[in-house]
This record gives structure tokens, C-alpha cells and sequence, in this order.
């Protein structure tokens, strides 16, 4: 089950947070006037969403795009079930994949259950990443498919 | 252009910032840089798209709500009017259009899993397409970082 600990104080800071932290000197300070809350309380609920996994970090994201990363192809496989957790484990280690998941099928028409986002600088790059990851699932994968995005049409972070 | 430094910022705040009241001023001493030069190429790198955001990144399961992934597939006629039915929820947080006959994927970002059920009946009452929830069963690797 996961966890449902966050107060009320988390979800005022979560609130005020959740677009991003402003681009200042004292951005903490900023969260606090903006929230009525005092900075230490800010800082200090924050640090411990960080540690309990509430927050997975506080950083940059870059538009991948931007990096150079142009042929992001989100490749899916049809897996035995008996093995995707040993396989979705290994795929995921991959340098290159950047999340992998188990996900249900929708029988006939999409037998895939293992999803790997797979990233390059060009389609060739990735076809080569999706070579390796078919001969790591060798006879556990009965098919594949690559999926290229062709347009971004939506990308905001979390609103709750 | 992005320029040798700010490869450097990028690939040091991707791992994280430190929780602190100068927060800016301790990666600047770090990156061997002051901390405004520092604020100045964040805000840079955020206006010109090279950065699309900057700040804390919430994981939605542990305060109690859901992410999913859902897929169409929609025809070439109806696509831009399922796309700006789609794109009017705040709770869709990112949609793409790939290239297969699933073409449309898009993630919902709800804070009670107890809403994306009717959510989605909603979608397919506006749209006449049906909708594929593809909840995550298991995660095996969610990374955070590009090289820059």
C-alpha cells in the first residue's frame, strides 16, 4: 500500500511547489512567504519528503529533446509472465532505458507487457538498443514493437 | 546554444539540490561559478526550453494518488478533436501522438486513485473512442537523468 503520510503543512508546500521552485537566491524563503509558513518549517517538511520518497529529487529536468536525445522510441514487448520480473529488472538496468514497467494487455489487440523508453541521439542509435534488449529477452519475448513519438502534445508536471 | 557550462549545471542539477537557504549559492561554489551567474543560466536554460522545469519532483503514489498510462486509437479525421478533449484536463499531464495504430498515449496524474475510473468513462463519452488504462503493474526503473 503506499503511503499516505503527508499532513496538511506537506500539501500546503506540495501545492506551492508542484509548478516549481522560483529561480532566486532564497527559494525556500520565497515557498515560505508564499505559503505563510516560516522557511525552517519549509526546509524541514521538505527534507523529510525527500527522505521518505515523497520527493523523489530537487533538480533540473531537462527537455531531452533539447539534449540531443531525438529518437526516444517507447519499445514494447510481449513477455512469458513467468518471467517478466527477472527480465523487466534486467532491461531496466540498461543504460540506456530510462523507465521500464509492467503494464497490462489488452488481448487481441495489444499483447505487449513490458514497457522500456528507450533513448538516442538518432533512430539508428535506438534500433541498436532494441536489438540488444531483444537478444537479452531472447525466447521469453514472443513479439515487439517500437513506438516513436511524433508530437508532444501535452507536457505539464503534476497538478494535484 | 547551450556552452560547456551549462552542461555542467545540467548534469550536476539533475542529481539534486540541497535543501538549504542558499541553495544556488552552495551548487555555485561547487561548480566554481557565483551564485547569480548560476541563477542567470537556470533562468536561461528554463526560458529558451532547454530546461522544462526546475524544483522538487513529487511522487504522486506516495501522497496517495495515481499515475496512469493510456492509450487511443483514434482516426486521422477525428485526431484533433480527441486531442483538445484529452488536453483540457489539468489531471492529463503529458500526451503524446506515436506513430502505430495506438496513437495517442497520455499520462493521467490523479490525487485519489478513486477518481480515474470515472475520469476515463468520461473521456470515452466525449470522444466515442475507447480508452486503454495501462496502470503500471510493476516498476523496474524509473530514471532521472539525461547526459547532457
Amino acid at each position: 500500500m503506499p503511503e499516505t503520510t503527508v499532513n496538511n503543512i506537506d500539501r500546503l508546500i506540495i501545492l506551492a511547489t508542484q509548478a516549481g521552485l522560483p529561480v532566486t537566491r532564497e527559494p525556500y524563503h520565497d515557498i515560505a512567504l508564499r505559503t505563510g509558513l516560516d522557511q525552517d518549517t519549509v526546509m524541514e517538511r521538505m527534507k523529510m519528503m525527500l527522505e521518505r520518497g515523497v520527493i523523489r529529487r530537487i533538480g533540473v529536468v531537462p527537455n531531452h529533446y533539447r539534449l540531443g536525445y531525438r529518437a526516444n522510441g517507447m519499445s514494447v514487448w510481449d513477455v512469458r509472465d513467468d518471467r517478466i520480473d527477472e527480465l523487466g529488472k534486467k532491461i531496466g538496468a540498461l543504460e540506456y532505458v530510462s523507465h521500464c514497467y509492467h503494464r497490462p494487455r489488452y488481448l487481441p489487440e495489444w499483447p505487449y507487457n513490458l514497457f522500456a523508453m528507450v533513448h538516442g541521439r538518432d533512430r539508428e542509435s535506438t534500433e541498436q538498443h532494441v536489438k540488444q534488449i531483444a537478444g537479452l529477452l531472447g525466447d521469453a519475448a514472443r513479439g515487439y514493437d517500437i513506438l516513436y513519438s511524433t508530437r508532444i502534445l501535452k507536457k505539464t508536471g503534476l497538478r494535484i | 546554444m547551450m556552452n560547456d557550462l551549462d552542461r555542467r549545471i545540467i548534469n550536476h542539477l539533475q542529481d539534486g539540490m540541497p535543501v538549504c537557504e542558499r541553495p544556488f549559492a552552495t551548487v555555485a561554489e561547487q561548480l566554481n561559478i557565483t551564485e547569480d551567474r548560476l541563477i542567470g543560466r537556470v533562468q536561461a536554460l528554463l526560458d529558451d526550453g532547454t530546461l522544462s522545469r526546475f524544483g522538487p519532483l513529487y511522487d504522486v503514489e506516495k501522497i496517495g494518488g495515481i499515475y496512469s498510462l493510456v492509450a487511443m486509437q483514434v482516426s486521422r479525421e477525428d485526431i484533433d478533436n480527441v486531442i483538445s478533449v484529452i488536453n483540457s484536463y489539468p489531471e492529463v499531464a503529458h500526451n503524446y501522438e506515436r506513430d502505430h495504430e495506438f496513437n495517442l498515449w497520455f499520462v493521467v496524474a490523479l490525487d485519489t486513485t478513486e477518481r480515474l475510473p470515472s475520469l476515463l468513462t468520461d473521456i470515452e463519452d466525449r470522444t466515442g473512442y475507447r480508452v486503454y488504462n495501462m496502470p503500471k503493474l510493476d516498476e523496474y526503473y524509473v530514471g532521472l537523468k539525461f547526459h547532457a
